[in-house]
């Protein structure tokens, strides 16, 4: 609609000024009554492409970051959720949280060392670990400090969702179950924590409940279909459904079974949570139900009043997500949204509401709901139950507020 | 599992519970104690995994001094971003702006020592030796005022050095 509105109006430009308007001008000024270019010759050779990228006319799809980091290796890339649809990230687009850069590792040089309390110590090669039976899940990966900086007010005035929620993907996982690489091993008595070691230059640990590592963990080597992408972990990255992201270890190059968490730095000077008494929660993994509007949203607001599709995304670490409601007034009233099948656990469920714009102001809200009963909160519930200095897992009620011109922005 | 038991039988072979096989037939290879001890090197809150070695609040001084004080500043001062704070924030973890850093938050010194030992110096990163790497989590516990000067840390008094706010922790059910 936008672009055949711009055409037209370009159109009526150049009658107005008398120009000829003829088949060797620019595609962008073409007579509508001519055949475009690209049907009268042929295109780009079949067999120029063996790696396939986007339309050159895309080049706006990219991650960002919100701000240039310090040490460019110790930094973040946001996913842009206002120009994806359905539930899927592309590869080149899943968001990135690295704390010393991608390393580049040969896959033949890699191995996985599982010890500690096990049976059986084991070096695995990534050919041993591609005999074991793999298995594909589709699951979201969420950085605990997504929508992080939203609590303390931080965000520019042109923040778009994707600053604010981009440290959120979705892809197909493929891997071995981590519990069929642990009984090869042999879990000793008293196996209660896994140590999880990362083989970039911060040597990422993170402790892992055996519990979990037994549940639903898997040992990823590919992303939809692919291998892993470098940022995301090639040859081998722990994938733990539901769990936050910086737990979900990349370039996985170690396992150690113990009997008690490890007390690493990660988990408790960062990823811990501070509440209003003073005292930190610790081993907060599981992200909570979560869901934001994607369009209408900052940037991408709309332009003719009539009928629009209010749609976004909401996901829950706890499995399923049961119920999305939606606002147009700012929490005033709420309708129900219809979400789109599959509905899979701990992955992305698309919602979408018709909606009808008049053309005066709107205050969007979406509201999720997950299969435990949870209901996402208000921001201001969720910074009354967690004081000042909580950071991590802020998954609170987004508002987008809409001008009458059908502008859109970020609203506290 | 099954076929393999009867074969061994046939072929006359005791099986015991310790030459059971594992359930997928013996994917990869048993680990060798060389390639496990280059890569074992988790320090735990109990002190489990410190590696020998020792080292000294002055020895440290002099190692920060060249090696850390760039990024984190001088003496732990005036560092080069709020995020690389070494020292400072004791009582302000019940305010509005709570200030997080190895002597107001961190639970256990060993975490100190495994992360420097792991993960720096930034530019070089697992370059330090033990000796070092005790020397300077004695210095940086001593700018917290945690340690005296004179503290020689090792493998033995690591793990009992008390940090401010080690009981500042509850876990989460997920835990």
């Amino acid at each position: 609609m936008p672009n055949n509105a711009v055409g037209l109006s370009r159109r009526g430009l150049f009658q107005q000024a008398g120009v000829a308007v003829t088949v060797a001008s620019t595609a962008a000024q073409a007579n509508e009554a001519d055949i475009p270019p690209w049907t009268l010759e042929q295109g780009q050779p079949v067999t120029d492409v063996p790696y396939g990228t986007p339309s050159g006319f895309e080049k706006s799809v990219m991650r960002r970051t919100r701000e240039t980091p310090l040490f460019p290796t110790a930094a973040s890339m946001l996913t842009p959720l206002q120009d994806l649809d359905g539930i899927i990230t592309p590869n080149g687009l899943h968001y990135i949280r690295n704390h010393a850069g991608t390393p580049t590792i040969d896959p033949d040089r890699h191995r996985l060392l599982v010890h500690g309390l096990v049976d059986r110590p084991l070096s695995f090669g990534m050919d041993d670990l591609m005999r074991f039976p793999s298995v594909s899940r589709i699951h979201f990966l969420e950085c605990s400090g997504n929508s992080g900086q939203y609590k303390t007010g931080q965000y520019k005035a042109d923040a778009t969702v994707q600053h604010t929620h981009g440290l959120l993907s979705c892809a197909e996982w493929t891997g071995v179950r981590l519990s069929d690489v642990l009984a090869e091993a042999g879990l000793k008595p008293g196996a209660a924590w896994i140590l999880a070691e990362g083989a970039d230059a911060a040597a990422l640990t993170r402790s892992i409940p055996v519990a979990k590592a037994l549940d639903d963990a898997i040992l990823a080597y590919s992303q939809n279909g692919e291998r892993l992408r470098p940022e995301q972990g090639y040859p081998l990255r722990l994938f733990l459904p539901g769990f936050e992201g910086n737990a979900n270890v990349k370039w996985l190059r170690r396992l150690k079974v113990g009997d008690q968490p490890f007390q690493t730095r990660w988990e408790t000077s960062k990823y811990t949570s501070l509440m209003p008494d003073g005292v930190a929660r610790q081993f907060n993994f599981t992200m909570e139900v979560k869901s934001v509007i994607t369009r209408p949203s900052p940037g991408r607001g709309l332009r003719h009043p009539g009928f629009c599709e209010v749609t976004g995304l909401a996901w829950s670490g706890h499995g399923r997500i049961m119920r999305v409601e939606v606002s147009t007034d700012g929490g005033g009233s709420w309708q129900d949204a219809a979400l789109d099948g599959p509905i899979l656990p701990k992955c992305l469920t698309r919602f979408r509401l018709p909606w009808s714009w008049t053309g005066g102001p709107a205050s969007f809200q979406s509201r999720a709901t997950d299969e435990t009963g949870e209901v996402q909160p208000t921001r201001e519930r969720l910074l009354a139950s967690r004081g000042p200095n909580y950071y991590y897992h802020y998954n609170a009620i987004q508002t987008w507020a809409m001008a009458p011109g059908g502008e859109v922005k970020l609203a506290v | 599992m099954q076929f393999n038991l009867l074969l061994l039988a046939v072929l006359g072979l005791a099986v015991t519970p310790a030459m059971a096989e594992p359930p997928h037939g013996g994917f990869g290879r048993p680990a060798t104690p060389a390639e496990i001890a280059v890569a074992d090197i988790d320090v735990r809150a109990d002190g489990a995994g410190a590696p020998p070695g020792r080292g000294s609040v002055a020895e440290g001084e002099a190692l920060y001094a060249s090696t850390c004080a760039a990024c984190h500043g001088d003496k732990g001062q005036k560092p080069m971003s709020p995020a690389l704070r070494l020292t400072g924030g004791r009582g302000t973890l019940t305010t509005p702006s709570a200030v997080l850093t190895v002597g107001s938050y961190w639970p256990y010194a060993t975490t100190l020592f495994d992360y420097i030992r792991r993960a720096m110096p930034f530019q070089a990163p697992q370059s330090l030796s033990a000796d070092q790497v005790y020397a300077l989590t004695a210095y940086v516990l001593r700018l917290n005022d945690i340690v005296p000067d004179g503290t020689v840390l090792d493998a033995d008094t690591l793990p009992k050095v008390r940090m401010p706010n080690r009981d500042g922790f509850v876990r989460n059910p997920d835990g």
